[in-house]
């Protein structure tokens, strides 16, 4: 057997008090009984058109104003008179629910009673244990009930955030009240009216509002707690669709969230956008036939507010713009996507970026980095994304360069490096977690052997890219590497440079049919010779390995010809 | 009246004191109060250069607590407005106040004639008038304080996250909840397929129509340390106009609306603001804010022919080098339009590519 439920609801109103109207309106011609407690704030002249607005309808009383800041006790004695009125002034009601005048019903209001006629001992109250909930603002749970808040955190912040530190550095700690657990969560219940008058007649009620007053945003915790006390079943759920930023602020809902509102099948929902007319006119929808009283099922509206969340603390990786430019080492993410960078394959063999280009499903660049222009695959004059192949430009932001290059594209992007390339990215690309950084160490000596430049000027080109190379493994080589690095001395990889282009290919995107043939090998006569030269005009060649090549050094393309 | 004018002198000297105190270069002034004084000067300035505003049709009246305000200088733009004017009342625009910097096409009478347009007369130079940034400065002073304003060029169009679905007072609205006073939006260069002036365009009708092409990922940023905002450049003219000194290349970052104050100004353009906290409209723990974009509706036919009388007058940033630059590239017959040039949908697109952000705004 069911008995009759009869619904009364408290309507806190603050401002845009012509919508907190058109709600009331809802409410009454839905069945219910309204008390209407409006902000201390509001000026009298919008109170005076709110109740003329209301006059002729029946059913609602207006309770004694308080004055209502965010997170402050008023809210909480706001809704207290409120309820209290609406209780002495229709014994009738069986549940009320607390809702405010931005608080739009989605479902009629004939839906919502049938809802909790289904079991009509149970009290819809989100209540959570403080010791449990990790989703406070301002990183306050338990400290919430156990420090002292007498100011008010949007106004006053640096001071509330200096007296909360006081009080924890005096080790202060408040002592609860005997008999309750700090319970928190939505501000917006349901409650059976047993339960709302066990909660306002409680004999010990003034030493708990005494308590309540001086903690942090009491309007999410008071009843919350209370109603663990004198509560049957509680059903720790509200039916108020209201989710809120990191910061404590409601989202507001528009006309293009009708669609996902109807979806969520919910009671209510706030906090409606006062201009969103088309979803004013909009809900609640008419009421069918029989009353619906299917559950909420406000899971896909939430999905897309925690994702509205997630791009707004976390935001997109790899994307720095006007309004996400995040300081070094917070990035979340440097880059969007993995990518493999590859130092002295191309001076060991001339045609690597071809020959790589075929082998894998990748964008294969040149030198991106290199010092006479952008080396693009293919060289366009403009790249991926309109990026541009100057090398000023680049050298702008090489930053900015890489990482839009790799979140325009949607391939792996695979570029060549070397000590005569722009290093400003050795550190970036070093603590990327996405960089596959594989290196052949002094390798950038090979095209030196052809080139017939005079000896003193090879000599001071060695220097300077030792020198270069030397600082970047430096970087490569310290704690803070993210990178996947590999660095191959070039006389190890001389030795054996098919089982290491194996090795790197591996971590690559490779098309199946595999790879054949290894590319041409640049031919090394000569290099035993230079390195001695070089060594005798008193330079140390220190990157091509401890053991230097004798001229007879195994030639891998002999060896596959013979 | 001499005791008068006495006093007025010693106002103005009052006023003009912060400049000195710039000069002062290399005292060891803490830059906070360097920023200060820099701002004091800026609106000091902009008073001082009051009188060079002669006003043709005032109808600031008519504006309303919590209107939302555009504020435009312009020269020669008669072509544009109709349209220009459409699309921000159906934004949500309530007033316009423009300053018409001595246009002889027909603009001023046009714009006179407009209800909810209040207009100023003025031939003073705009180079003189820090590119017209005195003028707005004061007529942000007088008339925007307490409302969000939005300063603009008649060729920029400003979109955001929703723009399809919500009006600007909605984001000015969730702005104000969520305590920010200033919304960035990025210059967006949009440019024809094929040469600028092949397709003429007319009277009334939506520039993107033809100028419906952007460059979607070649913009490069750096942080301004001393005034806090970032500096962002590239986009089309950066890839084909300044390739021999990208750092001369036009700033593209823009803080276009911004509830006003009468103590802020606008330092260079709307590129950014005093009181540095204004400036600081992007996320550094790797989050994302709101931002918009403008809409660059600078490329189409009506350009040439600009570039030609702006080039005589010699009266833009840095002696019109943008303008040279693009008149030795638009004399060759060059477009802008590359294979890797997007062809422009809407915000979504937009927000995907990652030029602009809903942050918080669900």
């Amino acid at each position: 057997m069911t008995q009759p439920v009869q619904l009364g609801v408290v309507l806190l109103c603050h401002a845009q008090l012509d919508v907190a109207a058109h709600m009331a309106r809802i409410w009454v011609r839905g069945g219910a009984r309204v008390a209407i407690h409006v902000d201390a704030k509001a000026s009298a002249a919008s109170v005076d058109a709110m109740k003329e607005a209301l006059s002729d309808l029946p059913g609602i009383v207006w309770s004694r104003r308080h004055r209502c800041d965010w997170g402050s006790f008023g809210l909480v004695q706001a809704t207290q008179d409120a309820a209290q009125l609406l209780l002495d002034s229709f014994p009738d009601l069986s549940h009320v629910y607390l809702a405010s005048g931005a608080c739009l019903p989605l479902r009629p209001v004939r839906d919502l009673t049938a809802y909790l006629a289904l079991d009509p001992q149970r009290d819809h109250i989100e209540s959570v244990s403080a010791f449990e909930v990790g989703w406070t603002v301002g990183g306050l749970n338990e400290e919430r009930f156990t420090l002292y808040f007498p100011l008010d955190w949007r106004r006053r912040r640096k001071l509330f955030d200096r007296l909360v530190s006081l009080q924890r550095r005096l080790g202060v700690r408040r002592k609860l009240p005997k008999g309750i657990a700090p319970h928190l969560g939505s501000q917006w219940w349901c409650l059976t009216a047993t339960t709302l008058r066990a909660i306002l007649d409680d004999p010990r009620r003034a030493e708990f509002d005494r308590f309540f007053r001086l903690s942090w945003i009491p309007d999410e915790s008071y009843f919350q707690t209370l109603a663990r006390r004198h509560a049957t079943r509680i059903e720790s759920q509200s039916l108020t669709l209201a989710k809120f930023d990191h910061d404590g602020r409601p989202y507001q809902l528009y006309d293009d969230h009708v669609l996902m509102l109807e979806e969520s099948r919910c009671f209510v929902a706030r906090k409606v956008w006062p201009d969103a007319t088309r979803l004013l006119a909009h809900f609640p929808r008419s009421a069918a036939a029989r009353p619906d009283h299917g559950p909420p099922q406000p899971q896909r509206f939430e999905r897309m507010i925690n994702r509205t969340v997630r791009r707004r603390l976390l935001g997109r990786p790899g994307l720095y713009m006007q309004s996400r430019f995040p300081r070094k080492d917070a990035e979340n993410g440097k880059t969007s996507a993995p990518y493999a960078v590859f130092q002295g394959f191309s001076d060991i063999f001339p045609d690597f970026e071809t020959w790589l280009g075929r082998l894998v499903d990748a964008d294969v660049h040149g030198h991106l980095l290199g010092p006479e222009m952008v080396e693009f695959a293919g060289r366009p004059e403009t790249g991926p994304g309109a990026i541009s192949s100057n090398r000023l430009i680049r050298d702008r932001d090489p930053q900015g360069f890489l990482t839009a290059l790799i979140r325009i594209t949607s391939r792996t992007q695979i570029f060549q490096f070397s000590p005569r390339d722009n290093q400003a990215l050795n550190w970036f690309m070093a603590t990327d977690a996405n960089a596959h950084i594989h290196v052949v160490t002094g390798a950038w000596m090979l095209p030196l052997l052809q080139c017939g430049m005079p000896f003193d000027d090879i000599r001071r080109i060695t220097a300077q890219l030792q020198r270069a190379e030397l600082a970047q493994l430096d970087v490569l080589n310290s704690v803070w590497v993210r990178a996947r690095v590999h660095v191959h001395e070039l006389t190890d990889f001389l030795a054996r440079p098919e089982a290491i282009l194996l090795q790197a290919l591996q971590q690559l995107p490779v098309q199946p049919g595999v790879m054949d043939t290894l590319p041409r090998m640049r031919d090394l006569d000569g290099l035993a010779e230079l390195l001695r030269r070089l060594r005798n005009s008193g330079l140390r060649p220190r990157l091509s390995g401890d053991s230097l090549p004798t001229p007879q050094i195994p030639m891998p393309e002999r060896t596959a010809a013979e | 009246m001499a005791h008068i004018a006495t006093s007025y002198d010693a106002v103005v000297f009052v006023f003009l004191l912060p400049a000195v105190v710039m000069r002062l270069g290399r005292l060891p002034v803490p830059d906070r109060f360097r920023r200060r004084a820099e701002r004091q000067y800026l609106v000091a300035r902009a008073f001082n250069r009051r009188r060079a505003l002669k006003p043709v049709v005032n109808r600031t009246a008519q504006i309303r607590s919590g209107d939302i305000l555009a504020f435009v200088t312009l020269r020669n733009e008669r072509v544009r407005l109709p349209h220009f004017l459409d699309y921000y009342r159906k934004l949500g625009i309530d007033h316009f106040l423009i300053v018409n910097n001595d246009s002889n096409d027909g603009s001023g009478n046009y714009l006179a004639e407009q209800p909810d347009v209040s207009l100023w007369w003025t031939n003073s130079s705009y180079k003189r008038s820090r590119f017209g940034m005195d003028w707005l400065n004061r007529l942000l002073a007088r008339h925007g304080s307490g409302h969000w304003c939005l300063t603009i060029d008649p060729d920029e169009f400003l979109i955001y996250p929703h723009c399809d679905t919500r009006p600007l007072s909605a984001l000015t609205g969730w702005l104000d909840t969520s305590g920010q006073r200033s919304f960035p939006a990025m210059l967006l260069d949009m440019y024809p397929r094929g040469n600028i002036e092949d397709e003429i365009y007319e009277e009334g009708t939506d520039p993107f129509t033809i100028a419906r092409w952007f460059d979607p990922a070649n913009y490069t940023i750096s942080k301004n340390a001393y005034y806090g905002n970032l500096w962002i450049q590239g986009g089309p003219r950066t890839r084909k106009f300044f390739t021999a000194e990208p750092l001369s290349g036009p700033a593209l970052n823009k803080i276009p609306l911004v509830k006003w104050h009468w103590r802020y100004a606008y330092v260079s353009s709307t590129h950014m603001l005093l009181p540095r906290h204004l400036n600081l409209v992007y996320d550094e723990d790797g989050g994302e804010q709101a931002s918009g974009c403008l809409l660059h509706a600078k490329f189409l036919s009506t350009f040439a022919d600009k570039s030609t009388e702006e080039l005589d007058r010699r009266q833009h940033y840095a002696n019109s080098k943008e303008y040279q630059a693009y008149h030795a590239g638009l004399r060759r017959g060059t477009n802008l339009w590359c294979n890797e040039s997007r062809e422009y949908g809407d915000w979504r697109q937009i927000e995907d590519l990652g030029l602009i952000s809903r942050g918080n705004w669900a």
